[in-house]
């Protein structure tokens, strides 16, 4: 099996180069059968990388530890879930992995565009592939996964290993969450490929119109509901997981993959600039450009450990490539750039500062900052060393300290740039607006106050938020209004009709929505509380509201691990609340390596989280660390209603029903809907 | 050209404030980094930065005390003694032979007082920075083809 998927993957590489030389040569010439065998290359290449995935789980499913890479990742008693994600528990296997997802977007495109846009898509093709033949050279060349174990013998010959059993996997991976975290964050990642690919074709191309800005649009959103996933679940894992009671620690992995997060959002922003009024087209450009740049920036930060890192187990040559590459492309996307940039022109300029497009404007710039100051944090060190000869990193303080404000900032614009008019906004319009949502955001931000929350920035987030909910509430309650009106349905289904005939405007509202809760539960953040104490059986300690006593110990063995577990009793005013059962568990197989396993109880208002954080050295007593988080889940729902409304804003508009009145029943199987004497709403969030 | 002098003063006014606070937050927080030679060396101001070392927990070297952990870090055979004093428990990845990252500052005696300590396991298969040959076996360089 190892020499079948090396051989595909050698083979997917030379499809690759097919499809990017012969890509060339089509263009060129515009041969069809060269246009049709180059697409087909590039569906090869796909398959073939799909081929060599599947090979590497098959050595990790029969245990075949002569191979380096299972030896290092997996052991017998791993269970078969893990084993799945053995895969890209190390260097050689993400990158593997990486081509693997990348061929998903990749055939997904190549297929459902194969007759459409015939000027535009070889050199989607030819963009693809040449992505395609980096991460391939990678994964052939520079970190191939099929190595087999070997032994130098006393003759200086290389004899084959075969061992009993492997090293296991590390015990941080070894939680539900490491199975799908990865693979959300990198088909984020890869997913950015598509609208970068989109977007230098249409730019070489000259493509006419403005069809591009919508493919562009359309993949940067799937890519984008990808990233944010995978954010959140990195982030629920490290607080469920690393037991140090956060979600966040600015730590350069987390920073890389936010990066391209901070681009890729504002893009969706601007690109209603471009799709209304003709304008920012440059911009436009360069934010998917330096979205892809990003991704690959933050790939290569995840697997060089060129900044110091928890994440950054590897360390290995891979450094020199990923430079080489961005540098390529940069210089391929500045020439083609130079070489067009008569296309870009702006058809429109601004008008007013009280307007959609300055909010537009402030909201690309916020973005814009924030992204430059995570990249020159993250980077710091790096920079540093080659300014100065020292090398300095800079902490969360400083991270905080410029992203917080920001963070405000863009939460402001939330509410107020969806009810600006273009153009130019009346003063009466503005008082009709933001009126009712104002007198709202005070009350909100009293009522948390009156809760006991008192920090100036947190008190000032809760009245954002405040805001931000009510002029959304307002949206849905005008718009389902006039539904309502003219179709005697219900205000309910009115707010759901409504948000189905425009998804994209109201998707995006319940992506704001989204967000408004996840401010809520960072703004919680100044308010967390710990303790921490050695315990004798039947001793209790108290954290806020609740008393923790420490019941009993046990212990309990699985198939991978022993676990030596701490039964405590929750009380909450002097009644029992529940049994928190924290652990720390012994894996086998992988030396001396342990895991925690945090007991978290978790309501609306705030999170018990409590960890077993080993013995004292002088007593042999057990530690228990417990955290008090306030509002900690709200980050989470959040994330759900972000998904959800991304989701919502790739669904395709609901016709007006107006249609089913004036062209009854007969109509929908043969005609086609655009055919309809309708009232074509115009897509967009206008 | 009003409109944009408006605009320029509006943009001017953001990246300028978020340049302060990122002046005073890089003050806050900035960490040098050395290596344990480098660190032996150091002379007046420089000690009294704050500091990032890394380094390979010397086998047994682990004691754990009230109130404090210590250890001792080897990096290219220079060692350096740690007080960890911070109140987080230590990574469960921090044993013999980790490779463990420091941070907090010099003490006058030499000894490095840590706030925050990080580790990585030692990987079998990977060739350590140091050169660890007591490896048994290692991936080869040739593949199976």
């Amino acid at each position: 099996m190892d020499v079948f998927g090396n051989f595909s993957l050698l083979l997917a590489f030379v499809c690759a180069v097919y499809a990017f030389v012969g890509g060339m040569f089509a263009i060129k010439t515009r041969h069809p059968l060269l246009v049709k065998s180059t697409r087909q290359a590039g569906i090869a290449t796909c398959v073939l990388i799909f081929l060599a995935t599947i090979s590497l789980e098959y050595l990790f499913f029969t245990d075949n530890f002569s191979m380096a890479y299972v030896v290092a990742h997996s052991n017998r008693d791993l269970s078969n879930f893990f084993k799945v994600a053995a895969l890209w528990s190390g260097q050689e296997g993400s990158l593997l992995f990486w081509s693997t997802l990348l061929s998903v977007y990749v055939l997904s495109v190549l297929i459902a565009y194969r007759n459409k846009n015939g000027e535009l898509m070889p050199y989607v093709g030819v963009v693809m592939a040449g992505v395609q033949i980096f991460f391939l050279t990678l994964n052939n060349f520079v970190e191939n996964p099929f190595k087999m174990l070997g032994a130098v013998n006393a003759s200086g010959a290389i004899d084959m290993v075969t061992r009993a059993d492997g090293n296991g996997l590390n015990p941080l991976l070894q939680y539900p969450e490491m199975v799908i975290h990865p693979p959300n964050l990198y088909s984020g990642y890869t997913g950015f490929t598509i609208p970068f690919a989109f977007a230098l074709a249409a730019l070489l191309a000259r493509y006419p119109g403005e069809k591009w800005i919508h493919l562009t649009r359309k993949w940067t959103m799937i890519a984008w509901c990808f990233q944010s996933l995978g954010i959140m679940l990195g982030a629920h894992w490290a607080y469920a997981v690393l037991g140090w009671g956060g979600y966040w620690g600015w730590d350069p992995v987390e920073n890389a993959s936010l990066l391209p997060w901070l681009t890729g959002t504002a893009f969706l922003h601007s690109v209603m600039m471009q799709e209304k009024r003709g304008m920012m087209k440059v911009w436009n450009v360069w934010l998917v450009f330096s979205t892809f740049l990003l991704c690959i920036l933050g790939t290569f930060l995840t697997r060089s450990g060129i900044v110091s890192s928890v994440h950054a187990f590897a360390n290995s040559q891979i450094g020199p490539w990923f430079v080489g590459f961005i540098l390529i492309t940069l210089a391929v996307c500045f020439v083609a750039y130079v070489k067009n940039r008569d296309y870009l022109k702006s058809e429109n300029q601004l008008d007013s500062v009280i307007s959609r497009e300055s909010s537009f404007l402030f909201n690309n710039l916020l973005f814009l900052v924030a992204c430059i100051a995570v990249l020159s944090g993250t980077l710091f060190p790096v920079f540093s060393e080659m300014l100065s000869g020292s090398r300095i990193s800079v902490g969360a303080p400083f991270f905080n300290k410029i992203m917080v404000p920001i963070g405000l900032a863009i939460l402001f614009l939330t509410g107020v740039g969806p009810l600006l008019a273009w153009r130019k906004t009346s003063e009466e319009s503005l008082k009709r607006n933001f009126g009712w949502p104002l007198v709202a955001a005070v009350v909100g931000c009293v009522v948390f106050f009156a809760l006991g929350y008192r920090d100036i920035y947190s008190d000032l987030c809760f009245l954002l938020c405040s805001f931000v909910f009510w002029t959304i509430v307002q949206e849905f309650y005008r718009g389902a209004k006039v539904i309502s009106a003219r179709t005697g349905m219900s205000m309910m289904m009115s707010a759901h009709e409504l948000a189905m005939r425009n998804t994209r405007r109201y998707g995006g509202y319940v992506v704001h929505f989204g967000m408004v809760l996840i401010f809520i539960g960072l703004a919680g953040a100044p308010f967390n509380k710990e303790v921490q104490r050695a315990m004798n059986l039947g001793d209790a300690m108290q954290l806020g509201p609740y008393t923790l006593v420490l019941q009993t110990a046990d212990a309990k063995a699985d198939k991978n691990y022993t676990a030596d577990r701490m039964i405590m009793e929750v009380l909450k005013d002097h009644k029992q609340l529940m049994m928190l059962y924290p652990e720390k568990r012994k894996f086998f197989g992988t030396g001396e390596q342990s895991g925690t396993m945090v007991a978290i109880y978790s309501t609306l208002r705030e999170d018990l989280y409590v960890v077993f954080a080993g013995s004292d050295p002088d007593t042999n007593l057990p530690v228990i660390h417990a955290f008090l988080n306030p509002l900690v889940k709200w980050i989470w729902l959040g994330g759900v209603w972000v998904v959800m409304g991304t989701l919502l804003a790739l669904m395709p508009n609901r016709k007006a029903a107006l249609v089913l009145a004036a062209a009854p029943a007969a109509a929908p199987s043969t005609v086609a809907p655009a055919m309809n004497p309708t009232v074509t709403l115009r897509e967009g969030h206008d | 050209m009003q409109k944009r002098a408006k605009f320029g003063v509006g943009i001017g006014v953001i990246v300028i404030s978020l340049a302060f606070l990122a002046w005073l937050g890089y003050g806050e927080s900035k960490t040098y980094y050395h290596t344990i030679a480098e660190y032996q060396q150091l002379q007046g101001s420089e000690r009294s930065h704050r500091l990032r070392l890394a380094g390979t927990v010397v086998p047994g070297s682990i004691r754990r005390s009230a109130g404090h952990i210590d250890f001792m870090l080897e990096e290219q055979g220079k060692t350096l003694s740690v007080s960890y004093v911070g109140s987080d428990p230590l990574p469960d990845t921090f044993v013999d032979k980790s490779q463990a990252l420091v941070e907090g500052r010099a003490e006058a005696d030499g000894r490095f007082r840590a706030e925050m300590v990080q580790a990585k396991c030692a990987s079998k298969y990977e060739a350590a920075p140091g050169g660890d040959s007591g490896a048994p076996a290692r991936p080869t360089t040739q593949s199976s083809m």
